[in-house]
């Protein structure tokens, strides 16, 4: 009885862990219709700056280039991180997952940087529709990194009290997925927001 | 001291008119004798481990069907109100503020907050038990969408007594909308009651996007599956990839308004049109988002009723797909007349009348499944056939409406109010109506009270055509739609007095229902038989009524596409089971993994409702502290590792048994 | 069976009614067109209304047939199959069916949008006039460029003559609709949309803004005053001599909220038309204007009227 009982739970688990792998998966198509929609905003009102300054003037491609690299980069230790999860390597998963969110935070700093820089330079998100949607845009993925590192340092906690389980595991799959994914997000923001404008 | 407290009262709360007057004071009365009760009966621990924290989909179910009832009363009540205000020229019973206010809660009331929760009732309480699971995907998620539905609703009707309603428009298209245009809060209460029961409908449907994917007894395949569960599915696709476009949206409007943004400003180059744009690329998959599910319904109540099987499953299947493909091609035809040109109304003109393709051939194959069937006439097959004719004459004016150059002579009339409430009321509220009747024992284990619900029937049909035959002329006549009064010299009040009057027929059929239920609850038998119309063909009608709560004592092994149905032929005929049914039925009980209850959701919920309290009034400490209550309680989520238990067998055969003598 | 019956028969009773009514009253606006737009308009409506019927008529008959035919009864004759599911036949024929009309409404529709496109000038053997439209919260603003008078909730219009109507809105999105003569077209800040109508009866049109602009958008309505040609004229001048001009002063008031009379004025304001429009454009802005189709003469118009 108890081993039937021992199995059915381990079955239920695993069901419930794919389950949530593949919710997951759908939820990422929302999110991509919600940038998919922040960026055709950004599209159609790029033109309208109302005789303010242009993104062309402001922006300084040199920093963005530096946390298009750091996003990147955090996006490549996060999958060390897989790779040592799936070898059992619990310190390695730890450390790679602290890197990841370590230079996910640098990115935002940087982010927050760029921002307070061109507030100073007297764009801000009312001054024109091009910078409405230009704050939204790129905000809105600073807001989902930012979410994702509180998230990742939660995961570091539970795999450093709890190990590596069905449970954590999933949690570490999904996390890498929505950081990579991120990633893709930013290069989309990188390419259309910022490379169309200095080119 | 007093003279401030004095002045942020006046404005915080809804001062001056009477009638509001009266309605804050039965609201509070309402809210001190419910406290009562529950305190009195000692009945608050009960409230809240049985139903608050509860993550079975049947009770949360049931709480959508109950909110959404009380909602259906609200925004009842605002169509009447519109509807004496219109019954004689230049009357002045509503004043032009109120009444602005009173069609723009109507309007979003009834979508969003009423016909949404009916929906998701519907889809919770039937979807796991019609595909044989023990519960959705992720019941967690599902405590969590409905109470943030209920935040939603409840942040959105609070604005009735503090701070004062919105009065844009359902849609509250900008620049209108915009802080120049409407400088009060009831806009932002607009934003933020939508945008949060917004990200409940979201998770929602991917929620049941997952069950019926992943969750279907073993042998159900996609093309076994009942039609209703096929419609949510079309429904919450649609859900999936509308849904995120109005978060956007509403997000950028608040922007607008809350920090100063320019998208949808007439200065700094922002630009209103796109406001347009975006709202109807959810608004239309939106109104979709609810019908669907009323043909899914309407396809299991005229198979039963017919006893036989649908006509053309495979045709409902695509055609339920293909319009919810389609759904997402034909958001320019609600703005014809903004001067896009030719090529782009000509283009949205063909893609909303291919809709009309589909649609037509579900109305083909309802017929054909009645046609050689056997009929029996009860309240939820009535409602079946009255949406029959109903509904081809709304998609018969939806596609006079499609005829771009003919629409700019119908847009914004009362042609086009008559049209989607046409639809919306005859495809819509007819098919969850039919549904709840349907399904009424099912949830609750007796039936309602026919009688009562022929006269309910009769008054919302008459009153329906009473109500709104007349307004397609009025809409001829040139009637604008929210108008709040018109000159003698338009001839317009006759007709205006009869709709008025099909407007409290439908207001009598409400008492009716209301009527009807509690009659039924105090003196319908209860009948424990599973299958309670005795010809019900799929699944939930195997299991007793209403379900034990981890629904299947045992995971049914499906092999055909009415699988109950087919059963009973066999034992009719005397036929065996085929093996594998037989060892599904008789396998030994086994413990049933099962969600435990959480107090999360709803404290998540609270503090978004606190956030957006807090946005509301630009009260940055208030929006902090929910905000970070949000987070708080994510983690909460996180790190809580004991969120599941096993019931024994042993109990699960107890409450079997005792099923199986409540049922003889 | 009877359900059915009774819903159908209220149901024709009533649309029954409505067309009866229809015919015999001049009040269905949309159907007692004064002008070839509303005219053509009127006939589209009635094709649609012919497919359509010819499909739904058909569609009631059946659903009457089979429900009283296969109701449940004893010692019914009717035949009964359960599994009777699935006929290709039948089924390619109720695919067909609305394909094929929805064809037939397509090419009609496609052809009428491009022949109604409201920007598009009417064939006449006349020049048409021009008449400038404000909408402002909550009365319509009418200018002339042409006579140089201006009104307000109320516009005069020589017969037979077409009539090229430039909208805008001061702020709020609003509608303009005369339903004896045409469709309506949105009003909208920062851009001139172009809405060609004729008028080929004398007489006094309702027109009304309809779309929902705030408090007080139900006394947007206005008056649209065909006369003849001369009659016009003598209008024209009428107005240039006994009433006051339009001033920078009465135009801020105009832009406040509230309601109007009905009022004329012997001049405006030079460019007053294009000043709204452009109040919250910035010179040598890409504005949403820009995005806006605009035909050439349009662009001749603003260019003129603006520099």
């Amino acid at each position: 009885m108890s081993q039937a009982n021992a199995h059915s739970h381990d079955h239920g688990h695993h069901d419930q862990e794919s389950l949530k792998q593949f919710g997951f998966w759908l939820f990422m198509i929302t999110d991509v219709i919600l940038f998919a929609t922040l960026f055709a905003t950004f599209v159609v009102l790029r033109g309208n700056t109302a005789s303010g300054p242009i993104g062309a003037e402001l922006i300084e491609m040199n920093g963005i280039i530096v946390s298009t690299f750091i996003l990147l980069t955090s996006s490549f230790t996060s999958g060390l991180a897989l790779l040592s999860m799936n070898k059992g390597d619990k310190k390695g998963l730890i450390l790679w997952l602290a890197v990841s969110a370590l230079l996910g935070l640098s990115f935002i700093y940087l982010e927050v940087n760029e921002f307070i820089h061109l507030v100073h330079e007297g764009a801000n998100i009312g001054t024109s529709a091009y910078w409405s949607a230009f704050f939204t845009l790129v905000g809105t993925h600073g807001l989902h990194v930012s979410i994702g590192i509180v998230w990742m340092t939660a995961i570091i906690f539970q795999i450093a009290r709890r190990g590596i389980t069905p449970v954590t595991k999933r949690k570490v799959n999904i996390i890498s997925l929505y950081w990579h994914f991120l990633d893709a997000v930013w290069i989309f923001v990188f390419s259309i927001v910022y490379l169309m404008e200095v080119m | 001291m007093f003279e401030t407290i004095k002045e942020f009262a006046s404005e915080f709360f809804v001062t001056g008119d009477p009638m509001i007057l009266g309605a804050q004071v039965s609201i509070a009365l309402a809210m001190v004798a419910i406290v009562f009760v529950l305190t009195y009966f000692k009945k608050w621990r009960w409230l809240w481990s049985e139903w608050l924290t509860s993550v079975d989909h049947k009770k949360i179910g049931i709480m959508y069907i109950i909110c959404s009832i009380l909602m259906l009363f609200r925004g009842g009540v605002d169509a009447l109100l519109m509807r004496v205000q219109l019954a004689a020229p230049e009357l002045e019973f509503l004043h032009a503020d109120h009444y602005n206010q009173i069609f723009t809660t109507h309007g979003v009331i009834m979508i969003l907050f009423m016909a949404m929760p009916l929906m998701f009732g519907l889809f919770n309480i039937i979807v796991p038990l019609q595909i044989g699971a023990r519960d959705v995907a992720f019941p967690f998620l599902n405590s969590f969408s409905f109470w943030m539905f209920f935040a939603g609703a409840m942040l959105f009707n609070l604005s009735f007594v503090i701070g004062g309603s919105p009065d844009a428009g359902w849609l509250a298209y900008p620049p209108l909308s915009e802080l120049t245009g409407s400088p009060g809060v009831g806009q932002d209460f607009y934003i933020w009651g939508i945008q949060i029961s917004g990200v409940g409908s979201l998770a929602s449907g991917i929620n049941f996007v997952v069950t019926i994917l992943k969750m279907r007894a073993p042998g159900m395949k996609l093309m076994k599956m009942p039609m209703f569960s096929w419609s949510v599915l079309a429904s919450s696709v649609t859900i999936m990839f509308a849904f995120p476009i109005l978060t956007v949206t509403l997000f950028l409007l608040f922007l607008d308004r809350y920090v100063g943004a320019h998208f949808f400003t007439v200065d700094a180059g922002g630009n209103p049109m796109m406001y347009l744009n975006l709202i109807w690329m959810w608004g239309h998959p939106e109104v979709y988002i609810v019908v669907l599910p009323a043909f899914g319904i309407f396809s299991e109540v005229v198979a039963t009723f017919s006893k036989k099987k649908i006509f053309g499953y495979k045709s409902m299947v695509f055609a339920l797909m293909s319009i919810s493909f389609f759904s997402f091609f034909t958001w320019a035809h609600h703005f014809f007349t903004m001067g896009s040109g030719a090529n782009v109304n000509a283009f949205f003109a063909v893609t909303t009348m291919i809709i009309a393709i589909p649609t037509g051939v579900k109305v083909f194959n309802w017929l054909f499944t009645m046609y050689r069937g056997k009929l029996s006439f009860p309240t939820p097959m009535m409602w079946a056939v009255a949406f029959i004719p109903c509904f081809v004459v709304g998609g018969m004016t939806g596609v006079m409406l499609s005829v771009a150059p003919a629409d700019f002579q119908f847009h914004n009339s009362y042609f086009l109010i008559a049209h989607f409430h046409q639809v919306l009321i005859g495809g819509v509220v007819f098919g969850y109506f039919a549904g709840l009747y349907y399904w009424w024992p099912k949830m609750f284990g007796f039936k309602l009270h026919e009688g009562l619900g022929k006269w309910a029937f009769w008054f919302w049909n008459i009153g329906f055509y009473v109500c709104f035959m007349p307004q397609y002329a009025l809409g001829l006549m040139g009637m604008t739609r929210r108008f709040n009064e018109y000159n003698f010299d338009m001839g317009w009040q006759p007709l205006n007095v009869v709709s008025t009057i099909g407007a409290f027929l439908m207001g009598i059929a409400f008492i009716f229902q209301v009527w009807q239920i509690a009659h039924s609850i105090r003196f319908m038998k209860k009948e424990n038989t599973g299958d309670n119309w005795g010809q019900g063909r799929t699944l939930e009608w195997s299991i007793p009524s209403p379900a034990p709560f981890y629904n299947f004592a045992r995971t049914p092994k499906v092999v055909a596409q009415d699988d109950w149905w087919e059963k009973q032929q066999r034992r009719e005929r005397g036929e065996a089971d085929p093996a594998e049914v037989i060892a599904a039925d008789n396998a030994p009980l086994e413990p049933i993994h099962m969600p435990k209850n959480s107090g999360i959701p709803i404290i998540m919920s609270g503090f978004w409702f606190i956030a957006g309290f807090g946005f509301v009034w630009d009260w940055t400490w208030m929006v902090v502290l929910g905000l970070v209550g949000v987070a708080v309680s994510m983690l909460a989520r996180s790190f809580n590792y004991n969120d599941d238990y096993y019931v024994q067998a042993d109990e699960i055969e107890r409450i079997e048994a005792a099923a199986a003598r409540g049922a003889n | 069976m009877r359900p059915v019956f009774r819903k159908l028969s209220a149901m024709l009773s009533v649309t029954l009614l409505l067309i009866l009514t229809g015919c015999s009253n001049e009040k269905y606006l949309v159907l007692d067109p004064k002008g070839p737009i509303a005219s053509a308009q009127k006939d589209l409506i009635l094709i649609t209304v012919a497919i359509c019927t010819a499909i739904a008529i058909p569609v009631f008959i059946i659903t009457a047939v089979i429900v009283w035919r296969y109701r449940e009864r004893p010692n019914s004759k009717a035949s009964y199959k359960p599994n009777w599911e699935h006929s290709t036949k039948l089924e390619l024929t109720w695919w067909g069916i609305p394909i094929i009309a929805i064809i037939i409404l397509a090419i009609v529709t496609v052809n009428y949008t491009y022949k109604l496109e409201p920007s598009t000038a009417i064939q006449s053997d006349k020049e048409p006039i021009e008449i400038q439209v404000t909408s402002l919260d909550w009365k319509w603003l009418f200018t002339y460029p042409e006579q140089g008078v201006a009104t307000i909730n109320y516009v005069q219009m020589p017969v037979d003559t077409p009539v090229r109507f430039k909208l805008t809105s001061d702020m709020a999105m609003n509608s303009f609709w005369i339903p004896s003569l045409g469709g309506q077209l949105y009003t909208m800040s920062g851009m001139a949309m172009t809405l060609h109508l004729l008028a080929d009866e004398e007489g006094s049109y309702y027109g009304s803004g309809a779309n929902f602009t705030g408090e007080h958008f139900a006394q947007m309505t206005f008056t649209a005053n065909v006369t003849s040609q001369e009659e016009f004229d003598a209008w024209v001048k009428d107005v240039k001599s006994t009433e006051a001009a339009l001033t920078e002063e009465d135009v801020v008031k105009l832009k406040e909220k509230g309601t109007h009379e009905v009022a004329q004025f012997s001049s405006f304001p030079d460019n007053v038309f294009y000043d709204i429009m452009m109040q919250y454009v910035e010179e040598g802005e890409k504005g949403a204007h820009a995005h806006h189709v605009t035909t050439s003469e349009d662009a001749e118009a603003s260019e003129h009227q603006h520099h």
